[in-house]
């Protein structure tokens, strides 16, 4: 079974991401995958061993490790450096999610997006051979 | 209000518990940061702490579709952007639009939940003073990074913010430096807290890298390329942070202007053997084990600016958002790092409550098989196994109540910080300085109860305020403190947590309180002349009362007291005042800790059986019709020198009772309740005994009957209604409450 990271250290956010990620016609239409969550950069780095992950959704403005450090270190690591990783983040960074897209994040997906916004992106990642 | 689609009850009830959450969490850093403007040092990571706060709630409001809730968001964000980047000042106009904002998310909250009216208004009023503080300081920024041998690989990798951050320390004239050391994965958080932790003192940690090992099967240990600016140099650094394997490497300075800085030997505390080169440092085959490229860039660039005059802290009210400098050693100390709290809806805790009484009415059934074993010859053996069984499962359940119990309490520390932001509200607002004292902010009480204690309380702090602190000249004359001073102190007594209210202020004459009431017909001049000081004091919380007419010429504002104690008497508490012409004046509250279960005493009237709350219940006696006498049509008992006036229940209620048959040498009880410092006798058939019950709402169709608090099952299948002993006492007491005080003595009558 595929899997896919959320990193994201709100519940509230998480608990949304996950429920569009694991919507029953969605998972049909994409074959299937197991969701994993990391409340914070720490624990997506201790996450990161048991990839490989398909997709890994992330948010930027962390308390520790944050998102772009995340995405420079997956893009720098020998085992993730393929993973692609969608970006979640509010406007108001536009620099830093410039930042993330130049670290090497495939996809950005402004806040508030809606389930189905979000299901269309993790979509091209999980389910490469229907896109 | 916030639209959620169906089935999202759960994900709803996320987004509110986590809103609330974070705003109360931002309550608290407001108040930590103004405690820190007072004395000037600013800590820059709780500005960035707020931000991302706010960051995260129009996020979450976003997702949510809690629109207002975004939209001021919003707002405060990018102003709380100015502020930690250094573009707006962190003044007290600036601090009180925080306040103001903290405040208003509450009212937000609500209405997002349906419980409030839509604060639009509020909301614009308020980022309209939002726009004008906020005149952003567009000052060219000039590339000062350049000044330093700085790896475009790791800078790349700054957030906006962390470039901030880095630049005023680079003005500040701090030294740079690159850390590189590994942790076990299992305790990265912990010791990146512990490093951030030693690092303050000696200046600030900028960034955290964490950099792929050259060693990629190794899943156990992380490694970290730290960004540090310092006062000190690198042998200190590394001596203070202590960290095994840490290798500590100064950046270098272009040579532009000033004296050349003196090259620093990279300082290694013990060799590392796995790390290579960090892959994003150029050129890659510069290190070596123990050492790393101080020179992360060519230093030939052309060129170079001059380096601008370090700025030591601006002049004027820009609060110094100043770079670590040695000596702010650990005033501020980051969140715990690991979390390890759930939250739990209420609701969740009710049905186990639920079960709870459930099993415990199997219990009693067990319990009961057990004795009537134990009574038959044959099966005595059996019963006395069960009985020890039933025994066990007893105290089993007990400690079991006792946890779920435990679950719904919380502190009262957030409610107080919010008590602490509307009086530093009010302080601003008339201009008078006063001192808020907080104690016993660890108590702990039902939720529920907390959910409800806010607005009375406010109203008892502001009171204090209002009508108790007197004018710095008043105060000045009669050799008080200059800055009045109100405590609020909260401790837990028995089954009940005492929360007072306390102010030095110029207290309460018991004469013109009176003298008031008379001249608003609260009272009549006849029953005035019965009263001692505390019943005065009583009279501050009778409808139609204002005590600022009386005590203050101040202009009031918003309702009396007397909707703080029908708010405390919901909540089955009491409240209680004493006070001292010149010196101050107490206002307590004494709360059940909990409203989930209570301790009741079973009656029967009429064959029924009613419930009465314990903890309103003083004593019971037989009922001796001789000794009662009948004063303005009220019966009326005499007891140990005061009068107790006497209220049939069944009459009361309703209820063919054996006592509205006559006195046919049957006997009564008379069970004697109080609240707060009234007391009434209730008459009724029979005492049945003690228990503890899990009291349930009578539902929404009864809710317009009075005098019941709820339902409850008694164990043996039967369902008893539970006496709102403060309704009945209001009710039957109503229009003579001045007469039947449980006075301390003269029985005067």
């Amino acid at each position: 079974m595929q899997r896919v990271l959320i990193v994201e250290d709100s519940n509230a956010v998480r608990t949304f991401v996950r429920g569009a990620l694991e919507d029953e016609d969605f998972q049909r239409a994409v074959g299937g995958f197991e969701v994993f969550e990391a409340a914070s950069g720490f624990e997506a780095m201790a996450q990161l061993p048991r990839g490989p992950f398909a997709c890994i959704v992330t948010d930027i403005n962390m308390g520790d490790i944050n998102g772009l450090e995340l995405v420079n270190f997956i893009r720098k690591s020998e085992h993730h450096r393929t993973t692609p990783v969608v970006i979640i983040s509010t406007q108001s960074s536009e620099r830093d999610i410039e930042r993330g897209l130049a670290l090497g994040a495939n996809a950005y997906l402004p806040k508030p997006f809606t389930a189905e916004a979000l299901q269309a992106v993790v979509q091209r990642f999980v389910a490469p051979g229907e896109g | 209000m916030a639209d959620f689609g169906s089935d999202s009850s759960e994900k709803k009830e996320e987004f509110f518990s986590e809103a609330q959450e974070i705003v109360d969490g931002l309550g608290k850093l407001l108040l930590d940061l103004e405690g820190a403007i007072t004395e000037s040092r600013i800590d820059p990571d709780v500005i960035n702490e707020m931000f991302r706060a706010v960051h995260t709630l129009k996020g979450i409001a976003g997702l949510f579709g809690a629109t207002r809730m975004s939209g001021m968001s919003h707002e405060l964000e990018n102003m709380l952007d100015d502020v930690r980047m250094g573009r707006l000042d962190l003044s007290v106009a600036v601090l009180d639009l925080l306040f103001k904002a903290v405040d208003l998310y509450t009212h937000i909250l609500l209405f997002e939940r349906g419980d409030a009216p839509d604060p639009e208004h509020e909301i614009a009023k308020l980022l309209s003073l939002f726009a004008q503080v906020t005149q952003p300081d567009e000052s060219p920024t000039s590339n000062i990074f350049t000044q330093y041998d700085l790896d475009p690989g790791m800078f790349g990798v700054l957030t906006e913010y962390e470039e901030h951050r880095l630049k005023s320390n680079i003005e500040a004239g701090l030294g740079l430096f690159r850390l590189r050391v590994r942790f076990s994965l299992t305790i990265l958080d912990s010791a990146l807290e512990d490093l951030k932790k030693k690092a303050k003192p000696l200046g600030e940690i900028i960034t955290y890298l964490p950099a792929p090992s050259t060693d990629e099967s190794d899943f156990e240990n992380l490694e970290l390329d730290i960004l540090m600016s310092s006062k000190s140099d690198a042998a200190l650094i590394d001596r203070t942070l202590s960290v095994e394997g840490l290798v500590v490497n100064p950046v270098k300075r272009r040579a532009a202007g000033g004296p050349p800085p003196k090259p620093q030997a990279p300082v290694s505390r013990s060799p590392l053997p796995k790390i290579g080169a960090p892959p994003s440092l150029p050129p890659p085959t510069i290190a070596g084990p123990g050492r790393l490229p101080a020179d992360l860039m060519p230093e030939t660039r052309a060129g170079t600016p001059k380096a601008p005059p370090a700025k030591s802290g601006r002049p004027g009210a820009r609060t110094s958002m100043a770079p670590h400098a040695p000596g702010q050693a650990g005033q501020f100390v980051g969140k715990s790092a690991a979390q390890t709290t759930v939250r739990v809806d209420i609701r969740k805790l009710d049905r186990l409550m639920t079960i709870l009484g459930e099993l415990a009415i199997v219990r009693s059934a067990v319990g009961r098989l057990a004795e009537r074993l134990r009574g038959s010859v044959e099966h005595r053996e059996l019963g006395t196994e069960l009985h020890r069984l039933h025994r066990t499962f007893e105290r089993q359940l007990a400690q079991m109540q006792n946890g779920i119990l435990e679950v719904r309490m919380v502190q009262l520390g957030p409610v107080f910080d919010k008590l602490q932001r509307g009086l530093r509200a009010i302080s601003r607002e008339y201009s008078r300085p006063v001192n808020l004292v907080i104690t016993g902010q660890e108590t702990e009480i039902d939720k529920l109860i907390v959910e409800e204690l806010s607005d009375p309380l406010m109203h008892m702090v502001r009171n204090a305020f209002d009508h108790g602190i007197e004018p710095v000249e008043d105060r000045l004359s009669v050799g008080k403190p200059e800055v009045g001073t109100i405590a609020l102190n909260a401790y837990q007594k028995g089954n009940h947590v005492v929360i007072e209210v306390e102010d030095d202020g110029r207290g309460m004459d018991p004469k013109l309180i009176i003298a008031s009431a008379i001249r608003k017909g609260v009272i009549t001049e006849d029953e005035s002349r019965e009263m001692s000081a505390r019943d005065a004091y009583r009279l501050v919380f009778m409808p139609g009362f204002s005590t600022k007419v009386v005590v203050t010429d101040l202009s009031g504002r918003g309702v009396g007291l007397d909707v703080v104690k029908t708010n405390i008497s919901k909540l089955g508490g009491i409240v209680d005042v004493t006070s001292d012409v010149g010196i101050g004046t107490k206002m307590t509250i004494t709360l059940p800790v909990t409203l989930a279960i209570i301790n009741v005493l079973i009656v029967e009237i009429g064959g029924r059986s009613f419930a009465i709350p314990l903890a309103s219940v003083e004593e019971a006696f037989v009922y001796e019709p001789t000794l009662t006498r009948n004063v303005e049509g009220r019966e009326v008992l005499s007891l140990r020198g005061q009068s107790l006036p006497i209220c049939h229940l069944s009459t009361l209620f309703q209820i063919d009772s054996f006592d509205a048959e006559g006195h046919d040498g049957r006997k009564f009880y008379v069970v004697t309740v109080a609240v707060g410092i009234r007391r009434l006798g209730l008459l009724v058939d029979r005492l049945e005994g003690q228990q503890d019950i899990v009291i349930k709402p009578l539902g929404k169709s009864l809710k317009s009957v009075h005098g019941f608090a709820g339902a409850a099952e008694l164990g043996d299948q039967r369902v008893a209604l539970v006496l709102d002993v403060a309704a009945i006492v209001e009710e039957v007491l109503a229009g003579d409450q001045s007469r039947y005080l449980a006075m301390s003595g003269d029985g005067r009558i």
